[in-house]
């Protein structure tokens, strides 16, 4: 309970008063309306919205949540629309205009606007095509060990018992692996690698953490007694996972989602510099900036461009995390 | 102790609690778990609740109250006993049968900040039972929660609105009527306002009274403030340590305690006049309430019992029993012939001093 509805509403109504219209005053002021006119008109507000729409009205007062979304449904439409967007084809090689002759790569110019690479490949192209690969990764990758988290969280959080000691015991060996390595080791044993190899791995390995969080918030949630309450109205344990135990979660979870996301990106960047992930000539971000690690004093637009691509990237994530964290909780709204 | 058996309703009590035990396991271990004791918080209770009383329960913290209103709703897992609705177990109920039984008893709960669910209106958290039980169709359950939030004072129009909304009072009142919603015989009241303000208590009280009244409910009613329960009870149970000592009809237990333990615990209540505070003697109990991890032998009051005897206390379970027209109690030294044992306060006090064995008063 916060402060400002104790002191909107200092003295409980009594029984009769609280149907009173004189009490009113009391709530309009506490949903921020502007009328006092009574109950009727200020709940017609509220009546015509569902959860959704709440969520939104809250969310869009947050500006910078808004430019974390503008940024992502741009890399959407690029990625979507890359081969329309993208002024040369990423994989062709401009031995002869976009080489020096020495070889080297040339600067941003009116032909190729970001420059080109050390095979002479533009390099505004092959970000563009990029942004596909870490897409798909980031969000596929997230989604499979997001999945697999709560899945496994809830169910040892909430069943307790030998399931509870098995799934987080696992855990605990998971973590207990060195990342890189069992992700080096799962991606050459499994088949050659490509995106949905990639996005398997990053899921597998990076399951653990989210079921920890949501294990643990369980744990908390389980014991409270509108859970008790659940149980005694007759709600089958389904409908108490989904509907009074999941919304609890929706903060952590969207929170380590976007930070997943952005981890991710890099992981992947990780794996394809060691030639474990996306196979040139496929373009991707952190391979763009592993090929520029012996050119970047020459050439500084190889890693400052894809560099700023990751960057973005995952600050738009990161914002949106935030901003949908507090829109989802209805306690915020009137932050 | 089957010596608990009504008679006075003629078509028997609502709810009958039979040797009712709920133990905590103390485990170690982090993969294996060993078991390496219990914690018995309710260990072996006898007693029935009638139609349309409220029977109150009273006793220390920790002497296993709220752990007995749990346990009687199944939200305990019973580790013995049975608890009989209108004659049915519920203890062996389970899956839909145990959901579908749960209609008729219902909760009320300590906390309303952590009871009421944060993330739905007051509209689904008042409506779902009736969806789950599936009550009333799509298009009436609004009015029904409407005509629900109306009976418990709270305005209807706040339907869409969520709990933290509202305050400490209000939200117990939305409480309340998520728990009619169910049109329940038989409502635990745990601690229902003891979280909440002075200057709000009453009218909650109030309310609970007048929904007994108008909707016929039976409460089994939980609290450690004991000038509450003696208002709003027809007759009340004392436990201690996870055992009922004393029951009786309210006027009764109030005016003739018959076990030591409820002696001492009246005594404690202060009186608002400073002549008779001045005057009377309290008796106050040493020690702490042991541990319910190894409860005392024999009467688990002895260790702390001011007239406590030797070999016969600390031995022998006492057992529930009639000691008077329908006033229990389970101590050795209450002899139930002619009554020559019913003490006041302040013999029990005197007795504390001029006892034969000196064993009786100080922490075991």
């Amino acid at each position: 309970m916060s402060d400002e509805t104790q002191t909107t509403n200092p003295l409980e109504p009594e029984f009769e008063v609280a149907l009173h219209p004189d009490a009113a005053g009391a709530y309009t002021e506490v949903a921020g309306a502007e009328t006092a006119l009574g109950w009727a008109p200020d709940t017609e507000l509220i009546a015509r919205r569902g959860t959704w729409a709440e969520v939104w009205a809250r969310f869009r007062k947050d500006k910078f949540a808004l430019f974390g979304v503008v940024v992502i449904v741009l890399l959407v439409v690029v990625a979507v629309f890359a081969p329309w967007l993208a002024p040369h084809d990423p994989t062709k090689q401009y031995t002869d205009i976009g080489l020096t002759t020495q070889g080297m790569p040339v600067g941003p110019s009116s032909h190729f606007w970001l420059g080109t690479d050390t095979l002479g490949r533009d390099m505004l192209s092959r970000l563009i095509y990029g942004a596909r690969v870490s897409l798909i990764i980031g969000i596929l990758a997230n989604g499979f060990a997001l999945l697999l988290g709560v899945i496994f969280g809830i169910t040892a959080g909430y069943f307790r018992g030998g399931v509870e000691t098995f799934i987080m015991r696992t855990t605990d060996v998971m973590m207990a692996f060195p990342i890189f390595l069992f992700a080096i080791a799962l991606s050459t044993a499994i088949a050659k690698p490509s995106i949905w190899v990639l996005v398997l791995v990053i899921g597998i390995v990076y399951w653990t953490p989210m079921t920890r969080v949501i294990h643990g918030e369980v744990l908390s949630i389980r014991e409270k007694e509108f859970v008790d309450a659940a149980r005694l109205t007759g709600c089958s344990t389904f409908r108490i996972l989904y509907r009074h135990i999941l919304p609890h979660l929706v903060a952590p979870i969207i929170v380590y989602t976007s930070l997943g996301i952005a981890t991710t990106v890099l992981f992947e960047a990780s794996l394809s510099f060691i030639g474990l992930g996306v196979q040139p000539p496929t373009p991707s971000w952190g391979q763009m900036i592993s090929d520029a690690q012996n050119y970047y004093l020459v050439a500084p637009w190889l890693m400052i461009f894809p560099g700023l691509c990751i960057m973005l990237t995952v600050l738009a994530f990161n914002l949106v995390g935030d901003g949908l964290r507090d829109a989802f909780d209805p306690q915020q709204r009137r932050r | 102790m089957s010596a608990v058996v009504d008679t006075v309703t003629p078509e028997g009590p609502l709810v009958s609690i039979r040797d009712l035990k709920v133990h905590f396991p103390i485990t170690s271990g982090i993969v294996f778990q060993a078991k390496v004791g219990a914690v018995r918080a309710v260990d072996g209770l006898s007693f029935d609740i009638r139609r349309g009383e409220t029977l109150g329960l009273v006793g220390e913290s920790g002497c296993g109250k709220s752990t007995t209103g749990r346990a009687i709703l199944r939200l305990e897992k019973l580790t013995g006993g049975q608890v009989l609705y209108e004659g049915s177990d519920l203890a062996r109920l389970r899956g839909k049968a145990l959901r579908r039984q749960r209609r008729r008893m219902q909760m009320i709960f300590q906390d309303p900040y952590a009871s009421l669910n944060s993330r739905m209106t007051l509209g689904h958290i008042v409506g779902e039972p009736l969806l789950v039980h599936n009550l009333r169709r799509r298009e009436e359950r609004v009015d029904r929660v409407r005509e629900l939030l109306n009976l418990v004072g709270i305005n209807p129009n706040t339907i869409n609105r969520y709990p933290h909304e509202f305050s400490g009072g209000q939200r117990q009142r939305i409480g309340i009527a998520r728990a009619l919603a169910v049109e329940p015989n038989f409502i635990v009241c745990d601690e229902p306002i003891s979280a909440l303000d002075v200057s709000i208590r009453a009218q909650i009280i109030n309310l609970l009274q007048e929904l007994q009244q108008r909707l016929g409910l039976t409460y089994l009613f939980i609290a450690h403030d004991l000038s509450v329960v003696r208002h709003i009870s027809d007759r009340v149970a004392v436990m201690y340590l996870g055992r009922v000592v004393e029951l009786a009809p309210n006027a009764e237990l109030y005016e003739t305690p018959m076990h030591p333990y409820t002696q001492a615990l009246l005594s404690a209540v202060p009186i608002p006049d400073p002549v008779v505070e001045e005057r009377r003697r309290a008796i106050v109990l040493t020690g702490d309430v042991p541990s319910p991890a190894s409860p005392p032998s024999g009467c688990h009051f002895h260790t702390r019992c001011p007239a406590a005897q030797d070999g016969l206390c600390d031995i022998e379970d006492p057992v529930l029993r009639q000691v008077r027209p329908d006033h229990y109690a389970a101590c050795h030294l209450i002899h139930d012939e002619d009554y020559p044992h019913i003490r006041s306060a302040e013999d029990v006090a005197s007795s504390t001093q001029t006892r034969p064995n000196g064993n009786g008063g100080g922490p075991a």
